[in-house]
């Protein structure tokens, strides 16, 4: 029944999304519609996508550095993806890849830095996830300096343009991007899957977990590599998109408990369907011009978070 | 384990100095010893995770520390002196969380998976509690759920750290009763960290008493819990009682000037 209700939503969020537009395409239509076959419909796969990676990466990492307020973001990689682009949109590199690419590096050379902070914190060898967390925001806040740095001396067409980017966005959306995401997300989802009995053992806490026959030391690395690489490709091709990663998996583990192996698959079809549904506000509230759709999410996921906090603090 | 030695890393003594102890199966083992005496280095080394540096600690035909965690997991239950629950859980579910070792890592949980926990939740008289949130169990019942949790393992050997603390009198006998049961009805071997001198000496088989990582006394709890071993250990004056033919130990009051 919950299952079936999710379904549901989903394919409602994607089918609106290829519905509505700022341009009117008749019902009739829909089907033979260049804006519909070339626009539309890879900039819905491209919201569900990347939406349903946040969403699985949000609730892995939430497991692992055991805090319930870590977002894929808060790990620095936004920072780090942010500053890639920002520098890519100050040497006007040009091209449709340049962006994604810059931003792609830029959390990829976060995550890597953030990941050796942890192993520092821990001894032996070993991940420390409060590092982790301690170290994400860190390292975010630098990029962000370093950021705002060459945003206030670049002249005011970049500064919108790096601005739009950092709040996030699927404009850029085009079949080459879904293929790709499509080609790259199934190897860490996957990971992130398997690790998911782990993962349960974790909230019990390290040294629990290792007597109840899991391997730490490796689940900790897997999951936090794992959900990161997954968190890059999505700023890469859309942008920061903020609190589908935080209120998507706190969403789906009060209507699913917390056991990961339906956890995780609630939280990827619920973040697809809530950033689809994001995306089709953004285009068309304001058309004919866009919000960036990071706006959307949290003007939507902040009430619904204070929704939860109620909750919680009632239970 | 036999002969073990451990110092850690830049420590300027040794953490255990050559101590040996041995638990079978069907044995209600416990290890005794004052603060910082080296019980929790001893449990580590017993269960792999820390390699002494002389002597050798086995389980079963295998070194502790060669042991994969779930291999391990399947033949050592461990109830930890302390945990933390990062989401609330119910009863059973906890409990579930001991079938991991028993898993492959695709499939879901087997009819047989099931009927261990409820195996578990029976033999450690909570069945009834399966479906409550762990949160709302008071301190007894919570640590006989982990008592269960371990037994859903299926293990040969239970290892309990400091169990019976923060409980009061009827849920702390009640826990040591359940331990000896399994340990007669199961065929189950105990290793037990405790505080508790008097009922470790009435529950155990063999006692180990630790002071500064030395082992004092070792064997029955009637030769190892001495007067004078008791007084040496835990520098207070002490008397020494026979119940149930067990030594039971008892604080005397000290004059304030005496007072170390």
């Amino acid at each position: 029944m919950k299952w079936t209700l999710l379904v549901i939503v989903a394919v409602l969020a994607l089918v609106t999304s290829v519905i509505l537009g700022p341009a009117a395409v008749p019902l009739g239509e829909l089907l033979h519609s260049d804006i519909v076959w070339n626009l539309r419909v890879p900039r819905a796969l491209l919201a569900f996508l990347v939406g349903g990676s946040l969403g699985v990466a949000g609730a892995s990492l939430q497991a692992l550095v055991r805090n319930p307020l870590a977002d894929p973001f808060l790990l620095g990689l936004s920072g780090g993806a942010g500053l890639g682009a920002v520098v890519a949109i100050a040497l006007h590199l040009s091209g449709p890849w340049a962006l994604p690419l810059a931003a792609f590096a830029g959390a990829l050379a976060a995550l890597g830095l953030v990941y050796r902070l942890g192993l520092i914190g821990g001894t032996g060898g070993a991940l420390d996830p409060r590092i982790l967390l301690l170290g994400g925001v860190a390292i975010g806040a630098f990029a962000a300096a370093i950021t705002t740095a060459i945003v206030s001396l670049a002249d005011a067409a970049e500064l919108r343009n790096a601005f739009l980017w950092l709040w996030g966005g699927l404009s850029g959306a085009s079949w080459d991007s879904v293929l790709l995401v499509v080609l790259y997300i199934p190897i860490p989802l996957a990971v992130l899957l398997a690790a998911s009995r782990p993962l349960d053992l974790l909230a019990l806490g390290e040294e629990s977990a290792g007597y109840l026959g899991a391997d730490v030391e490796a689940v900790k690395r897997r999951v936090y590599l794992a959900a990161s690489l997954l968190t890059a490709a999505a700023v890469a091709v859309s942008g920061v998109i903020g609190f589908v990663g935080l209120v998507v998996p706190h969403l789906a583990r009060l209507t699913w408990g917390h056991r990961h192996r339906v956890l995780l698959p609630a939280a990827f079809l619920g973040g697809g369907a809530l950033l689809a549904f994001a995306d089709t506000l953004a285009r068309t509230a304001v058309a004919p011009r866009e919000l960036p759709v990071g706006v959307v999410t949290a003007l939507i996921g902040v009430p619904v978070f204070a929704l939860l906090l109620r909750r919680w603090t009632i239970a | 384990m036999r002969g073990v030695h451990y110092r850690y890393p830049r420590a300027d003594r040794n953490a255990l100095q050559d101590v040996s102890l041995i638990v079978e199966p069907g044995q209600f083992y416990a290890v005794l010893g004052p603060n910082g005496s080296g019980k929790t280095t001893l449990v580590r080394i017993v269960l792999g995770g820390l390699r002494p540096q002389i002597g050798s600690a086995m389980i079963g035909d295998r070194p502790a520390d060669q042991w994969s965690r779930q291999d391990l997991a399947r033949l050592v239950g461990v109830v930890p002196q302390r945990e933390d629950n990062l989401f609330p859980q119910r009863v059973r579910e906890t409990v579930l969380l001991g079938r991991y070792p028993h898993l492959s890592l695709w499939g879901r949980e087997r009819a047989e998976d099931h009927a261990a926990v409820d195996r578990a939740l029976r033999a450690c008289d909570v069945e009834h509690l399966a479906d409550r949130w762990l949160w709302t169990l008071s301190g007894g019942e919570y640590q006989r759920v982990r008592v269960a949790r371990a037994l859903a393992q299926e293990p040969k050997l239970l290892v309990l750290d400091e169990p019976g603390m923060s409980l009061d009198l009827k849920h702390e006998m009640g826990l040591f009763e359940l331990v000896r049961g399994l340990v007669e009805t199961n065929g189950l071997g105990v290793l037990m960290i405790t505080h508790d001198l008097n009922l470790a000496a009435r529950f155990a088989d063999s006692l180990l008493l630790l002071e500064s990582g030395r082992a004092v006394a070792a064997g029955a709890p009637a030769d190892v819990l001495t007067q004078q071993a008791v007084e040496t250990v835990f520098s207070w004056p002490v008397t020494m009682q026979t119940i149930d033919g067990r030594p039971q130990m008892i604080p005397l009051r000290q004059p304030k000037e005496s007072r170390a």
